[in-house]
Parts: structure tokens; C-alpha cells; sequence
């Protein structure tokens, strides 16, 4: 399911953590794990679960609950668009709607071809930099503006 | 202890209990959803919150330790305010289906919302809507109703000891889910629904067939595995709706096992006998009572001056009660034979003359929550005794160490400190290799050191014996594999040393709710008489069947069918099953819930009951029944009135305990022979919903069963050059059957593992003995039998 650089960061996780306690690196894992199969397809979650020694439930829970894991198949290029309260004073619709017309989808959405994903993401500890999104969780982007986003996508096309 | 004041009440209470707890002895209730006495605390349903004083906010009674001189107030505006508020809350989301919803009348929620809610709601929003998830055949779930109490969650984590629910998501859409929608596995499963406070997860089998105040609760006793667990009989017109767990810390605690709770269903299976049956010139008429009993009274008697009074056999099933197996043993007493027998499963019956009394737990049920180390030997324990499983799950989460001498290696949902999973043949050798060890430390009995010679001890073996030195309160315990085992009495003897030297209690697990009862009523062979195995390998003239169910509750049904085959058979019976092909008489009694009687359970508690609705049909209780045999008969002492009078005559004055014992008297013949390693064993432990009639006509219960699957290590199925579920013949004396072959590589080598008291298998041979697997010729499906 996974590959052994993917399986040797998560031992490297594991190692972390007292042996009777595998689990607690299930974040890092569902996060290696998303990075590597692109999303966290009830599969990887089970593969992830078992190679941890927990019930896969346990594993789904955190997977459900935190919205950076991926439960869906996403675009190339994920965009997520913090939408909480500092963001949204400082104009984060704007952005986001003008993100909508201009990639011709709505959150929760990929684009026909396959590259973009637009997600609506909550508070991200950036609110100084507002309105902030992020691009496949790991770039973050702020101070954005509708121009500003429009520089960004030219940049990932 | 700390002295506190609740409501204006002083109480004291120990340190460190909780405002809920301290509450609950000071007999004020405090509402709560989350809180469950058996659970550990979530505290997130708020219900419970109360003021108190000097605190800023009101505090969740339920996570909230008492401190000296806290004042609670459980009624005070603030509290009542926050009860109200948190009402207002979970009723946002709830949706008002009451009319519709199987819990309405018995719904927590209702309940509080009458006690603590306001008149009306001031949501005028959208409520949401949770798409139903199918749980399987037991569960019903309905999760718009969730009020996220995660009572379901932890009891599977903690209980059950496998999380199989969880909440998955977050904030207003989080949701009680399984991992993508599996349905629920668990043998305990069924207490997710007592657990629910609302109508969320209901009971599948009992859906929208009654409202819970027209049923009347009756006292019972479970039939199944030897705990006896306390149920009550819900009932409307004379028929069971629905079996829940009655309270006892000492058997049962709130739980009860999926068996306990859904065989009900059992009872009104189609193939039930109603009628009495005479079978002449190979054609079954229905006839009346009068007339079956005076024709199997005569005929019996026939047979009897004929060849003979050792020429008859009565087998019985565990499951009776003590007063029918008492009745059954008397009444072969007064007709002169001594053929009668209840362990149709066990195959070893050479320690029965050193016996000396009925073999029991060997300490009390409750007590096994508190061992410290364990060897459980020849026990599938989650299947044979679910809920003393989930006594030995809390132990091991405790600290004990739970050490296994088994054949396959079956999830115990606990850790496990050591174990010996070896072929049914080197079960002894196992434990030997145990009592060996501990040999190392004390002496051996004489009667069992020249057993060891020769013996190699495993590096496992020596840590099992370390592991069965230290630690306070211990236990050896004995499960039914290792009874119905060709060598029960070299394991019981050896089991006995292991328990002798290391200072534990030693067991033996009762295999049915009266195993126990079934050996104080004395359904045992007389001296000189048969055992059950004798009485099928040199067939008798003419047998009386109590509750058996022969082809299927036998350790060899191949060989009971057998010798059934010309013998006048008479049986007492719920079920027509196979009987009207070899049986002469039948005789429909009554099943559970309609009969009034005793069960001891294997700590050796005697638990009456009465019955809870009339028999089916023209069905009797089998004791009525033979207590009419008895007097057509003409014999003696026939003549109670009651099933309380036979009680106190069958058990006597003496105490049950005094009765009680597990060891064995010296001067066995003790044989430890060597593995045979040319040919393959059947590993034929009963499956969990295979144990009894009752059961496995439970339709919901038949669906969470596996069909039987010819289960091999990868190694023989490849020396066999056989693949994964490929359909093959398994073949055992003259039966043979089609099942599909998996792979399984926890099971020892050379074993193939077919589950008995399925319909498919009924007809292979004896549990733990040799088999044959081979490739199918052709594609057939069905089973073929050759009678021999």
C-alpha cells in the first residue's frame, strides 16, 4: 500500500512514541500516508490503522475530524481558503469568489481537468497575514487579494 | 472519607468519588446521558451539571471528585437553569419522532425532557439529518437520534475490548459511525443497544413489533453458556418479545452476552414441535398425549423384558433443567439401567471414577475480575463464555496475566502474556511441558512426574510457569476444547498439578447453563452403567433423548446417528430437527421461557425460574412428561406437585458447595503418548451460535454466523495444492462434505479447523479426530452423505 520511504518516515514517527503506544503517531502517519496516495482512501486509513496496531475506526475518527486529511480524491493543486472570522474582515470572500469564477467551481470542488481543488479551511494561526490560504497544506499564502491569487494560480499552472 | 452537603443534606462519602456518586448515596438523582457506572467518564453530554458553591460555573457532577465541605446544589436556579439550557441543546438536533421510535416509553431523553425541559423549543432553524448506517442483523440504528453520548463507543473499547463504533467528524456533522458501514461483530454487541440512552440504536430483531408498556417483565435465567446470567422475559400474549439483562454484580453485572439476548427468537422457529408423534410402519402420524406415552411407556417396557434394562440409554442435553435431569435419572434408575449421560461432547470419560464432585469454576464469577494470573487451556473463551471473557479482559487491564494453552489462536481482545498454540494431539504435551516447568520450582505428584520424563520445556512453557508463580489471587482454567478432548483426563489431571504447584484455583468451565446442575442431579452413568460415549459406540436397543439434538450436540454425530438407526427411540424434544428420521415417539416439551425449573451455573449457584409464557402447541415440560413415563411405569416417587418439590429432592439439603470439586482421586492410569504426526486432526470446536436447539434456530443470531470453512495453515493448504476458497471434500469416517477452504496461518500445522454443530457438519466425525481434505471432483454443492 505504502512505500518503504513512506513506511520508514512513519516508523520514524512511531519511534517517537513509547512502544505500546503506536498509535499516538496516527497523525503523522495519515499525514505520510495522504502525501503518498494523493488522498485517504478508507483503504489507507485501514493499512494505516493496522500498521499502527488500532482499531481502524480510531484512525477514521481523526481522519473525519481534522480537515487537512483529505477523505476524497482532490486536484493537483489543493487550495484552501481560510474563511474564519480575522480572514473574513479582511476579505477572504472576496478572494474565495473571485477564486470560484475564476476556476468555475465551488468549494468542495475540483475542476474538470483535474488540477485545482477549492476548500474552505478554518483558522490557520496566520490571522496577522489575513486573508490567508494554503496550497496543498503545506504552502500558506497570505495577505491575499484577488490579484494576489490570480499571480498564485498563474504560478501552479 | 470527606463530609460533604448535597442539597442541603450532609453526607460523607469516600474520597475521590465523584459528585454524581456521593448523589447517588445521598439518594438524589442528578439527570445524566454519558454517565454510565460501568464506563469510564466522558463528561459530554453536560446533563449533569450542577452549582457549587464557591465554584464560578456549574460543574458536570459525573467528572467533578468531591472535595471536604463541598456544597452541591442539584435543584438551585443555576443548576436547574444549566439543566435546562443543555435540554435545550440536545433537543435542537433531535428529531421529534417519538410516535415512531422503538425507545418511546423507555427513552432517557423523553424522560428528562419531561423532568428538565422547557415547553417548547425556541429553534426554528433546520434541524439535521444523519443518513442511517446498517449495524448488521442485531442493531438497528436510526442516527438522526444520537445525541452523541459515546456510551456505544467506549463500551466497545472498554467492554467489549474491540472499538468497533466511533464519532467520526467533527462539530455538528460528527456522527456515530462504524469503519465504512461493517457491521458490528462483537459478541457483546447488543448492549450498545441498553447502553443508548435514546432511540438511536435500537434492537433490530424486536423493531416495531411492541411498545415497551405493554410487555410484562418475567424473571429468567440465560440457557446458554454456563454463567447464567440473569435476563428478563419481556412478554405480550403469551409470547417473548424481547430478553434484557437483570442487574447481579455476582454473574452477569448490566450485561448480557448476544446469545443470551436474541436466542428468544428460537422459540417460534417453524420447525417446533407441536404435537405428540407416533411413527408406525415408517409413516408419522400426530397423535394424542395419551396415546404416545402409553405406546412409548410399552414399548420401552417391551424392550426392557426382552434384552434387557441395560439394553436402554438415556442421553440428555446440559441445558435441561436440574429437576428433568433428576426425573430423567430416576426414572432409568426405577426401569433398572444405569445408561444415562448428559456430556454428549466429551469423547474421554476415563476419569469418571476418580471424580469427587461436580467440576465447577473453582472460585466465584465476580472473583475472576480480580485474578492476577491466569492459564486458560483448550478454552475459545470469547465464544464458549462471552461475558467470563469480558471478566478476564478487566482483569488483564488491571495487570493479570492471561497465559493461553490452546489449539488455534483466537483474538481474547486483551493482551496475552504467553501462549502455546499447539495440534489437538500435543495438548497434553503443552501442558506438560507447563506443570514441568513449575516442577522446577516445587515437587511434582508421583502420580504425574513419570508423565514428564522426556518432556522438553519451551522457552514459553518456562515463562508461562514464571508468569503462574508471582502475583496474588490465580487461576487454571479448563475450557470446553479441552473437555471434549479424546484425553480430557491426562489435561484435567495435568491442569490439576499446574493449578497444585503454582497455588492457583483451579477451574473447569461449565460448557452449558446446567453443566454443573446436570452433574448434582446425578445425570451421570450409574455404577456399571454407560457413559455417553459407550452408550453410541455399542448402540443400545432403545434410547430416551432429552432436549438433544443429537447429530448435532454430539462429540461424533456420525456414530450417534448410527447407532440411532434401529433402535426404538423415544424424544422429548422442542424441535422436530433430524428426529423423525430415526426417532419412534416424539414428545414436544417445552423450551425456555416456558418451563419452570433450576439451573446451577458453574460457580455453582442453584437459580430458579418460573415459567414466563405457556408452551407452544400441546407441548409439556419435560419434567411433567416423565414424571407421567414414571408412573406409567409404575414406579415409586413420581408424584410432585411442583417443580420446587422436585428442586429441593433433586438438589438435597446439603450445601451446593460441599458438592463442589475439580480434583481428581489418585490412582489414575496415566499415559502421555507422543503426537502422531502422519495425519491431519479436525479442530471442531462448537461455534458460538451453534451451542444449543434453542440458538440456532435464533434467526438474527444464524445471520452473525459464519457458514463452517474447511480452516487450514497456508503450508498444508500448499501440500495440499489446494487454494483459498476453493470448494473441497473434507472427508471423516464415511461422511463426506463440500465446504470451501481458507487460510488461516495462526493455526498449528497438520490441522484443519471445521466448526461443529452447523447442519453441514453434523454428520462428520468426532471433534478432535482425524481428517481428510482432498480436492473436489466435481463441482457439487450439496453435501453427501454415505450411511454406513
Amino acid at each position: 500500500m505504502l512505500s518503504p520511504a513512506a513506511l520508514q518516515q512513519i516508523d520514524r514517527e512511531v519511534a517517537k512514541y513509547p512502544p505500546q503506544r503506536k498509535e499516538s503517531a496516527v497523525m503523522s502517519a495519515l499525514r505520510i500516508a495522504q502525501t503518498e496516495r494523493g488522498w485517504l482512501a478508507p483503504e489507507t486509513i485501514e493499512f494505516v490503522a493496522n500498521y499502527l496496531e488500532m482499531p481502524p475506526i480510531a484512525a477514521f475518527e481523526v481522519a473525519s475530524f481534522y480537515n487537512m486529511y483529505d477523505l476524497s480524491p482532490v486536484g493537483r493543486y489543493k487550495l484552501t481558503v481560510c474563511t474564519n472570522l480575522s480572514c473574513t474582515l479582511m476579505g477572504a470572500e472576496s478572494v474565495a469568489g473571485h477564486l470560484k469564477q475564476k476556476l468555475g467551481i465551488g468549494f468542495n470542488e475540483t475542476t474538470p481537468d483535474g488540477k485545482f481543488t477549492l476548500k474552505e479551511g478554518e483558522c490557520m494561526g496566520a490571522c496577522g497575514d489575513g486573508p490567508v490560504a494554503l496550497v496543498n497544506n503545506v504552502r500558506m499564502c497570505g495577505k491575499l487579494t484577488p490579484a494576489e491569487a490570480d499571480r498564485i494560480l498563474a504560478e501552479l499552472e | 472519607m470527606a463530609q460533604i452537603e448535597i442539597d442541603g443534606k450532609q453526607v460523607t462519602v469516600a474520597d475521590g468519588s465523584t459528585i454524581i456518586e456521593a448523589a447517588e448515596a445521598a439518594g438524589v438523582y442528578i439527570p445524566r446521558f454519558c454517565f454510565h457506572k460501568k464506563l469510564s467518564i466522558a463528561a459530554n453530554c453536560r446533563m449533569c451539571l450542577v452549582e457549587v458553591e464557591k465554584a464560578g460555573k456549574p460543574l458536570p457532577a459525573c467528572a467533578t471528585p468531591v472535595i471536604e465541605g463541598m456544597k452541591i446544589f442539584t435543584h438551585s436556579e443555576k443548576a436547574v437553569q444549566a439543566q435546562k439550557s443543555v435540554m435545550e441543546f440536545l433537543l435542537i438536533n433531535h428529531p421529534l419522532d417519538c410516535p415512531i421510535c422503538d425507545q418511546g416509553g423507555e427513552c432517557q431523553l423523553q424522560d428528562l425532557a419531561v423532568g428538565y425541559g422547557g415547553v417548547s423549543s425556541r429553534y426554528q432553524e433546520e434541524k439535521r439529518v444523519v443518513f442511517n448506517k446498517d449495524f448488521g442483523p442485531l442493531i438497528a440504528g436510526d442516527m438522526t437520534r444520537c445525541i452523541q453520548c459515546t456510551r456505544c463507543v467506549r463500551f466497545g473499547q472498554e467492554i467489549a475490548g474491540q472499538m468497533e463504533m466511533g464519532m467520526a467528524h467533527r462539530g455538528e456533522h460528527s456522527e456515530i459511525t462504524t469503519f465504512v458501514g461493517r457491521a458490528v461483530a462483537s459478541e457483546l454487541s447488543g448492549n450498545m443497544i441498553d447502553l443508548c440512552p435514546v432511540g438511536a440504536l435500537t434492537s433490530k430483531p424486536f423493531r416495531y413489533s411492541a411498545r415497551t408498556w405493554e410487555l410484562t417483565r418475567r424473571p429468567a435465567v440465560a440457557p446458554h453458556d454456563g454463567l447464567g446470567s440473569n435476563v428478563a422475559l419481556q412478554v405480550k400474549q403469551n409470547r417473548v418479545y424481547r430478553v434484557l439483562p437483570r442487574d447481579n454484580d455476582a454473574v452477569n453485572e448490566c450485561w448480557l452476552s448476544d446469545r443470551d439476548r436474541f436466542s428468544y427468537e428460537g422459540l417460534y422457529s417453524e420447525d417446533r414441535l407441536n404435537k405428540p408423534m407416533i411413527k408406525e410402519g415408517g409413516q408419522w402420524r400426530e397423535c394424542e398425549w395419551k396415546d404416545a406415552l402409553e405406546y412409548a411407556a410399552n414399548s420401552l417396557n417391551l424392550i426392557r423384558q426382552e434384552v434387557g434394562a441395560e439394553q436402554l440409554g438415556a442421553l440428555a442435553s446440559p441445558s435441561s433443567t436440574v429437576e428433568e435431569l433428576y426425573l430423567l435419572k430416576k426414572l432409568m434408575t426405577g426401569l433398572g439401567s444405569g445408561n444415562v449421560d448428559h456430556r454428549l461432547r466429551h469423547s474421554d470419560f476415563s476419569a469418571d471414577a476418580y471424580r469427587q464432585g461436580a467440576p465447577w469454576l473453582g472460585r466465584s464469577v465476580a472473583s475472576l475480575q480480580e485474578l492476577d494470573r491466569v492459564l486458560l487451556i483448550g478454552s475459545s473463551l470469547r465464544s464458549e463464555q462471552p461475558l467470563l471473557a469480558q471478566r478476564l479482559r478487566q482483569a488483564v487491564k488491571r495487570g493479570a496475566h492471561l497465559n493461553v494453552v490452546h489449539v488455534a489462536d483466537d483474538a481474547l481482545l486483551c493482551r496475552v502474556a504467553h501462549k502455546l498454540i499447539v495440534a489437538p494431539d500435543a495438548l497434553a504435551q503443552a501442558l506438560a511441558q507447563v506443570v514441568k516447568a513449575l516442577g522446577e520450582r516445587a515437587a511434582v505428584d508421583a502420580e504425574v512426574q513419570p508423565l514428564l520424563a522426556g518432556i522438553e520445556v519451551s522457552e514459553t512453557a518456562r515463562s508461562i510457569a514464571a508468569s503462574l508463580t508471582t502475583g496474588e489471587n490465580r487461576s487454571v482454567l479448563l475450557g470446553n476444547v479441552a473437555q471434549h478432548h479424546p484425553r480430557y483426563a491426562l489435561l484435567h489431571r495435568l491442569a490439576q498439578e499446574a493449578a497444585r504447584l503454582s497455588g492457583a484455583a483451579f477451574g473447569v468451565l461449565g460448557e452449558a447453563a446446567n453443566s454443573v446442575g446436570a452433574y448434582l442431579a446425578g445425570a451421570l452413568p450409574a455404577p456399571g452403567g454407560l457413559n455417553a460415549g459407550q452408550m453410541l459406540a455399542t448402540p443400545r436397543k432403545a434410547y430416551i433423548l432429552l432436549g438433544v439434538e443429537l447429530e448435532r450436540d454430539s462429540y461424533n454425530g456420525q456414530q450417534a446417528m448410527a447407532a440411532m438407526q434401529g433402535a426404538f427411540v423415544v424424544a422429548l424434544t422442542a424441535y422436530k430437527h433430524r428426529a423423525h428420521e430415526f426417532a419412534d415417539v416424539l414428545l414436544p416439551i417445552a423450551a425456555f421461557a416456558e418451563n419452570a425449573g433450576t439451573y446451577v451455573n458453574t460457580e455453582g449457584v442453584a437459580q430458579s425460574f418460573r415459567a414466563a409464557v405457556a408452551p407452544r402447541g400441546e407441548a409439556r415440560p419435560a419434567w411433567k412428561v416423565l414424571r407421567v413415563l414414571g408412573n406409567l411405569f409404575e414406579l415409586d416417587g413420581f408424584s410432585q406437585d411442583n417443580a420446587e418439590a422436585l428442586t429441593s429432592e433433586a438438589l438435597g439439603n446439603t450445601p451446593l458447595a460441599d458438592k463442589l470439586g475439580n480434583a481428581l482421586r489418585p490412582g489414575m492410569n496415566l499415559v502421555l503418548d507422543k503426537p502422531d504426526g502422519g495425519r491431519l486432526q479436525r479442530i471442531g470446536e462448537v461455534g458460538i451460535y451453534q451451542t444449543d436447539s434453542l440458538v440456532r434456530r435464533a434467526a438474527s443470531l444464524q445471520k452473525m454466523s459464519a457458514a463452517p470453512r474447511a480452516w487450514m495453515h497456508n503450508s498444508l493448504l500448499a501440500q495440499l495444492g489446494l487454494s483459498e476458497d476453493e470448494t473441497v471434500t473434507v472427508r471423516q469416517g464415511d461422511a463426506a462434505i463440500q465446504l470451501s477452504a481458507a487460510c488461516d496461518d495462526t493455526l498449528p500445522a497438520g490441522c484443519v479447523r471445521v466448526a461443529a454443530g452447523h447442519e453441514q457438519t453434523a454428520l462428520l466425525g468426532g471433534l478432535f479426530d482425524e481428517i481428510r481434505v482432498e480436492k473436489s471432483k466435481g463441482q457439487q454443492q450439496t453435501a453427501e452423505h454415505t450411511p454406513s
